[in-house]
């Protein structure tokens, strides 16, 4: 079997498991810190009511994060050995910043948070928990700046003697355009993420007429917040797109299905491929369009798949740099539909609490609103990574270098089947439990009951 | 400064973050193994958990610490340890997972099958943990198939050999009584004497492997290559502090019986990195080949910023966390009333 295949899907699977999570942590730490602010402020109930049920869903949340994430420190070293050789003395360093700036902090004042009620100031553990939001911030900046140095490589040099990228410039690292346009797209996803979870929850609650003050209360401020960033991920995801043209050209280009080089260039909507994949058939475009995508400017050129691969083919000698064209252009689409949906329902979501909310229909279908932001989430990973192949690191190391050379497929797939094994039953779990504290809402979020007896029977309160 | 002195610097402070992490996690490990055992209903299962509750997962964060730490300046020990125990490793990870996942999900459900299945999660994934850390780190002095251009050269099981073992089964021993120790001092009334009479009972087990495994470490290794028969002061006085704990244990001083085991557990490490030092990976087909500090660390330029780094926030985190650690001293009751879920 093939090891480079097998060693790809174990890291593409295990970390879009992972990135099922990430971006709720994001968002929800932040709301959940905002609520307590607003508890402590006011010393309103619904605050607090607030604070526990969602606070709740986020530890729920968090935790499954938390695990899935200690992977990703193993495997570079494990099924990536070369590319670990390579690329250590740069790519290291934001790791372990990410340990140290992020990782303690969330985890100790986690601690903090949870285990503290009652036994440190009010105060204090309000700002524990905003160090959680904010250490949660920082670990997805330190990993995309490491990203981000695979996808533009800047501030390195390669060491004449062992043939290995070293740091010339850290600072350079550190602020890579690249790393940074990644973090406010996802931050800004993150938030949408987290708005639309709260919407849809909320919607739940409020269709059965329960809870009605924290979920109103709730509804408004997601619906306010996810129309904000779900607008605001466009024009972080436009800056990063011109970015991707400017850096990693057969990206723009795989992600349109542009064969052929445009000057000027135009956008396609809709193509149908033939059955190679390679050539259109029939396509829906947008005359100029493909060029402000690229560059603002509606005249300038857009360099094609084709002209790309026979430019790297001298310079980087003879292969296929093409990726799979079929994943990047529909993920690219299917992301792009998701985020426009977005906006639109949380418009409408926002201007729908104008009127009375009673018997308001949208409110039952609502909760199927959660599925978008999580859509647009896996298919703009996808698109990132499969965009970068045959690269690993881009214009210095291919995939195909990178993989430890002592593997074999044995051992390849223990690993793959213990971890889908264990991320599967992870999922199933998780999404077991937030359903339940999802449902039973508030008042079962309040019991943090000691004894068996005295937990009230989940769901008990949410039935219709 | 000088590249040498600066891998010099990275190899203490790897050592260290590793053994920070052992000293810590060794008694979350243990918890977490005599948690289905000690903890007879769910209140003293839960009180058993708090005890750790609030800081176990900052406690692993060393472990984080120390493997992107490694990634970073000995990128080369890095891809090589972990490529090589590939199979050990997928056993660790997924014992940290499994173990991570049900301190925070064992008591969102009330059913007792539930609970109950959870809490052995944690117990086998703090078993494997102790068993495979333990291993893994005594291969590295013990030695592994390692060729001359710092690849692993042995099969998937290749790791699993005799002094391997038996260094798995002595950190397993000495963490599950540093965890008994621990637990003494954190619990109360009688849960206190259960975890006390359950340390008198696991110090056999723990005295016997320390003193199996600092003979076989005569015989597996090339100490009397390295420093003589005399072995220096270090491994003794890790002997030493845990013949020793016994008395504090008998005596009740359960605060210097926890620091005996803690004792036990650094000195040991110690021991074994300076045996170690300067190589990280000992090769067990060509001395010549192993991997030393020289040979798989990063460039100058990338210790140096890894130093400031560390200079500037290691502190802090060390400042903060002792600082949770002080407000959760105080003893976890077992009475319901008092217990966090």
């Amino acid at each position: 079997m093939d090891l480079v295949v097998l060693s790809r899907l174990q890291f593409g699977l295990t970390n879009i498991v992972h990135f099922l999570f990430v971006p709720l942590t994001l968002g929800m730490s932040a709301y959940v810190a905002y609520m307590h602010t607003r508890y402590y402020q006011t010393n309103d109930e619904t605050f607090y009511k607030m604070t526990r049920f969602w606070g709740k869903l986020f530890l729920i949340n968090i935790a499954i994060g938390v695990v899935s994430g200690i992977v990703n420190e193993f495997q570079f070293g494990m099924n990536w050995s070369e590319f670990s050789r390579y690329v250590g003395d740069i790519f290291g360093a934001p790791l372990a910043l990410e340990a140290l700036l992020a990782f303690f902090a969330e985890s100790t004042f986690i601690g903090v948070w949870v285990f503290g009620e009652g036994k440190i100031p009010e105060k204090l553990r309000l700002g524990a928990i905003w160090l959680v939001a904010i250490g949660a911030m920082f670990s997805a900046l330190w990993i995309l700046l490491a990203n981000g140095w695979m996808q533009h490589p800047v501030g390195y040099t390669i060491n004449e003697e062992t043939g290995r990228a070293q740091v010339a410039n850290f600072l350079a690292v550190i602020g890579n355009p690249k790393g940074w346009l990644f973090f406010w797209h996802t931050l800004t996803a993150g938030f949408a993420t987290s708005s639309f979870f709260i919407m849809g929850i909320s919607a739940y609650h409020l269709a059965r007429r329960q809870h009605v003050e924290v979920f109103k209360r709730s509804l408004r401020m997601a619906a306010l917040v996810g129309l904000i960033t779900s607008t605001l991920i466009f024009f972080t995801g436009h800056a990063q797109g011109q970015y991707v043209y400017e850096t990693q050209p057969m990206k723009f280009a795989a992600i349109e299905a542009h064969w052929e080089t445009g000057h000027p260039a135009s956008f396609s909507i809709l193509t149908i491929g033939d059955l190679t994949g390679k050539r259109e058939v029939w396509s829906l475009r947008i005359p100029y369009f493909l060029s402000f995508l690229a560059c603002n400017r509606f005249d300038c050129e857009v360099r094609g798949v084709d002209d790309l691969q026979k430019e790297y083919q001298i310079q980087y000698g003879a292969g296929n740099y093409i990726p799979l064209i079929v994943v990047t252009y529909w993920s690219f689409r299917i992301m792009m539909t998701m985020g426009l949906l977005m906006i639109l329902s949380s418009l409408l979501i926002l201007l729908a609490q104008r009127r009375p909310m009673e018997n308001a229909r949208w409110l039952r279908w609502a909760p199927w609103l959660i599925a978008l932001p999580y859509i647009a989430n896996l298919c703009g990973w996808v698109l990132t990574e499969m965009g970068r192949q045959p690269w690993l690191v881009q214009g210095l190391l291919k995939v195909e270098d990178g993989i430890s050379p002592n593997m074999t497929a044995g051992q390849l797939l223990l690993s793959l089947i213990s971890y889908s094994l264990v991320y599967g039953a992870l999922v199933v779990v998780m999404f077991y439990l937030m359903r339940r504290y999802a449902r039973a809402g508030p008042d079962a979020a309040m019991h943090e009951s000691v004894d068996a007896d005295v937990i009230p029977a989940f769901g008990a309160s949410a039935e219709e | 400064m000088e590249h040498e002195v600066l891998q010099i610097i990275w190899f203490f402070l790897i050592a260290t973050l590793w053994i920070g992490f052992f000293f810590l996690e060794g008694f979350d490990f243990g918890v977490g193994m005599l948690l289905p055992f000690l903890g007879k209903n769910d209140a003293e299962r839960r009180a058993i958990i708090n005890t750790i509750g609030p800081v176990w997962d900052a406690n692993e964060m060393w472990l984080i610490l120390a493997v992107t730490a490694m990634f970073a300046v000995f990128p080369n020990w890095y891809a090589t340890m972990f490529s090589g125990f590939y199979v050990a490793m997928v056993i660790i990870i997924v014992g940290l997972i499994i173990r991570g996942i049900s301190f925070e999900y064992r008591s969102k459900d009330s059913r007792p099958q539930w609970r109950s299945l959870f809490d052995w999660m944690i117990a086998v994934g703090s078993f494997l943990n102790s068993l495979l850390f333990g291993i893994v780190f005594t291969d590295l002095l013990g030695g592994v198939p390692i060729d001359q251009n710092l690849n692993y050269t042995g099969g998937p099981f290749s790791w699993i050999t005799p002094y391997g073992l038996i260094g798995g089964v002595t950190m397993l021993s000495v963490f599950l009584l540093h965890g008994a120790n621990f637990l003494t001092l954190k619990l109360d009334d009688h849960m206190r004497e259960r975890a006390r009479a359950a340390a008198k009972t696991l110090y056999l087990f723990a005295a016997v492997m320390v003193v199996v495994l600092a003979i076989s470490t005569y015989i597996f290794t090339d100490i009397t290559v390295q420093v003589g028969i005399d072995p220096g002061i270090l491994p003794i006085a890790s002997v030493v502090v845990l013949l020793v704990a016994i008395y504090f244990i008998n005596r009740k001083m359960e605060g210097w019986a926890f620091i005996m085991t803690g004792l036990n557990i650094v000195l040991t490490q110690v021991a074994f990195f300076s045996l170690m030092y300067p190589r990280v990976m000992v090769s067990s087909m060509n001395p010549a080949w192993s991997l030393t500090i020289y040979n798989s660390s990063s460039s100058a330029q990338a210790l140096t910023v890894m130093s400031i780094i560390s200079l500037i926030f290691i502190p802090i985190v060390m400042a903060y966390e002792g600082w949770s650690y002080y407000i959760f001293r105080k003893r976890i009751k077992t009475e319901k009333e008092h217990l966090v879920y």
